[in-house]
């Protein structure tokens, strides 16, 4: 674990709505291979942060760091920034793979046709060889049967494990994932959930926002509490989770009821 | 078979002195017109809609305008406007630059005419379908990457076609009748070598009455068409029953 790369580096990130300061200046740091658990209350800025990786939001102020390199900010005009050069941005979006909340499969296109997009209409990959990654990713999340199906015959835990092979396809350097169980049924989380924890034992970088607190506390090599757009606290599951610091974390994890 | 003996039939033989021929010729005219005014009109749609959801505010002003404006002028005055003031100025400009008269050709004023008219109609059709278009989409195309343009190819456009369709295919039907309009400048279409042939002969229920169908007829061919396009572009969709 000696040279491990840097996967996401974030500095000083802040992100303004209007007059609302959702992120008041937040730096964190994914190696290869961590698995960083962001946790908060509703309207904690964790979603916010992370959509601001990709640039999905974009940061009003800050760096942000993808592979190494500096994505290139410039002036709006408005007051904040946006992506100075489109194609750098694309570029490094093409090797993050994210999975949404409400999994934003494409909904013209088969569950084989999702997976291999982004390999074959970004990457610029072979079709056949995009086709043999996809049928093996599918097999590998439990879909293989349902490649030919259009997502909308699909139950929300396959949906969920088919937008899962395709962030995979694109061999992310890091995996974003964005409370990928919150629009689930209760009996479906389980099944995604142990595909992304069989994910993060095999080495995947991954950064996920996510309510469920035991999962993060098996899965994650470090957890960040983020309170009102600041990290509240930060370090490993057994540190953060078993002796809070914060009064406002401890609250957090007490039971509710 | 009495009841066939309503008309003198001969009267819409093909050759002369019927009239099937003329009125034949005159629904192919329909069609062409028809069909240069539409097809322009939905590239005018396209991109009206593209500026009307993603342009800066000046152009979304720009369109807000021609939309409202053009939607709310009758076809008939825009015929006339652009036939007979389109003649003047053109004349008048041809003349300073030492030209004789121009003739402005009916075909030309005529898809110039229903081109402008469908194109703000389809502006607010299309604009509807992408706005339509569940936002995750966008979302998860620009998460991967994905260029403006390969996502407006692969994510928009595929999405928008099943939502723009039934809208498109209305204004398509619009489109075959409004080129009835281009009569009153003369050009010969299947209304006018109806109302001609109906003048000329004094049968006006059997001339009218055949326009219609084959207006209807048009039509008919048209939804065929139509159905076949929903059905290869609805994929994916949940059909409600």
């Amino acid at each position: 674990m000696a040279d491990r790369k840097v996967a996401v580096q974030l500095t000083g990130l802040r992100k303004r709505f209007g007059d609302l300061e959702v992120l008041k200046g937040v730096s964190l740091t994914a190696h290869s291979g961590d698995v960083i658990a962001i946790i908060g209350g509703s309207g904690s800025g964790k979603s916010t942060l992370l959509r601001c990786i990709n640039f999905l939001e974009t940061p009003t102020a800050g760096e942000v760091r993808l592979h190494g390199e500096l994505v290139a900010m410039k002036p709006d005009g408005e007051g904040g920034f946006r992506a100075a050069d489109p194609a750098q941005l694309n570029r490094l979006r093409a090797r993050l793979g994210m999975v949404f909340q409400s999994f934003n499969l494409w909904p013209h296109r088969t569950v084989l046709e999702n997976v291999i997009e982004a390999p074959v209409h970004v990457l610029g990959q072979n079709r056949d060889a995009a086709i043999a990654n996809a049928e093996r990713l599918l097999d590998r999340v439990g879909l293989l049967a349902k490649r030919d199906v259009y997502p909308e015959m699909l139950s929300g835990g396959q949906k969920q494990r088919a937008a899962i092979a395709r962030a995979l396809a694109v061999d992310p350097h890091a995996m974003l994932f964005d409370e990928p169980t919150s629009a689930l049924d209760p009996e479906l989380v389980g099944e995604v959930l142990s595909v992304i924890a069989d994910l993060a034992r095999e080495g995947r970088t991954m950064i996920l926002v996510t309510h469920e607190m035991q999962f993060a506390r098996n899965v994650a090599s470090e957890i960040i509490f983020l309170r009102n757009g600041l990290i509240e606290e930060q370090g490993k599951p057994s540190d953060v989770f078993d002796n809070p610091k914060s009064e406002a974390l401890r609250a957090f994890l007490a039971p509710k009821y | 078979m009495d009841f066939l003996n309503i008309t003198d039939w001969s009267l819409l033989a093909l050759n002369s002195p019927g009239w099937g021929g003329a009125l034949l010729w005159g629904a192919v005219k329909t069609v062409q017109i028809a069909l240069g005014g539409y097809i322009i009109g939905q590239i005018i749609g396209v991109c009206g809609a593209m500026g009307k959801v993603y342009g800066p505010p000046w152009l979304k002003e720009l369109l807000a305008i021609y939309t409202t404006l053009i939607r709310a002028v009758p076809e008939l005055i825009l015929i006339l406007i652009l036939f007979y003031a389109g003649t003047a100025a053109l004349n008048t400009l041809a003349a300073k630059i030492g030209m004789g008269p121009i003739d402005v050709n009916g075909a030309l004023a005529g898809v110039l005419v229903i081109s402008t008219v469908q194109g703000a109609y389809s502006t607010e059709v299309i604009r509807a379908a992408i706005q339509s278009i569940p936002s995750g989409c966008h979302e998860a195309a620009a998460a991967y990457g994905m260029s403006k343009w390969t996502t407006f190819k692969r994510v928009t456009l595929p999405l928008l076609v099943p939502r723009a369709l039934p809208g498109m295919s209305n204004l398509w039907v619009i489109a075959t009748k409004e080129t009835a309009l281009l009569s009153v400048v003369g050009f010969s279409e299947l209304a006018l070598v109806a109302k001609q042939a109906a003048g000329s002969t004094k049968y006006y229920m059997t001339f009218f009455l055949a326009a219609c169908a084959i207006y209807l007829t048009i039509t008919l061919i048209s939804r065929v068409f139509f159905n076949q396009v929903e059905a290869r572009f609805s994929r994916g969709m949940v059909k409600h029953k």
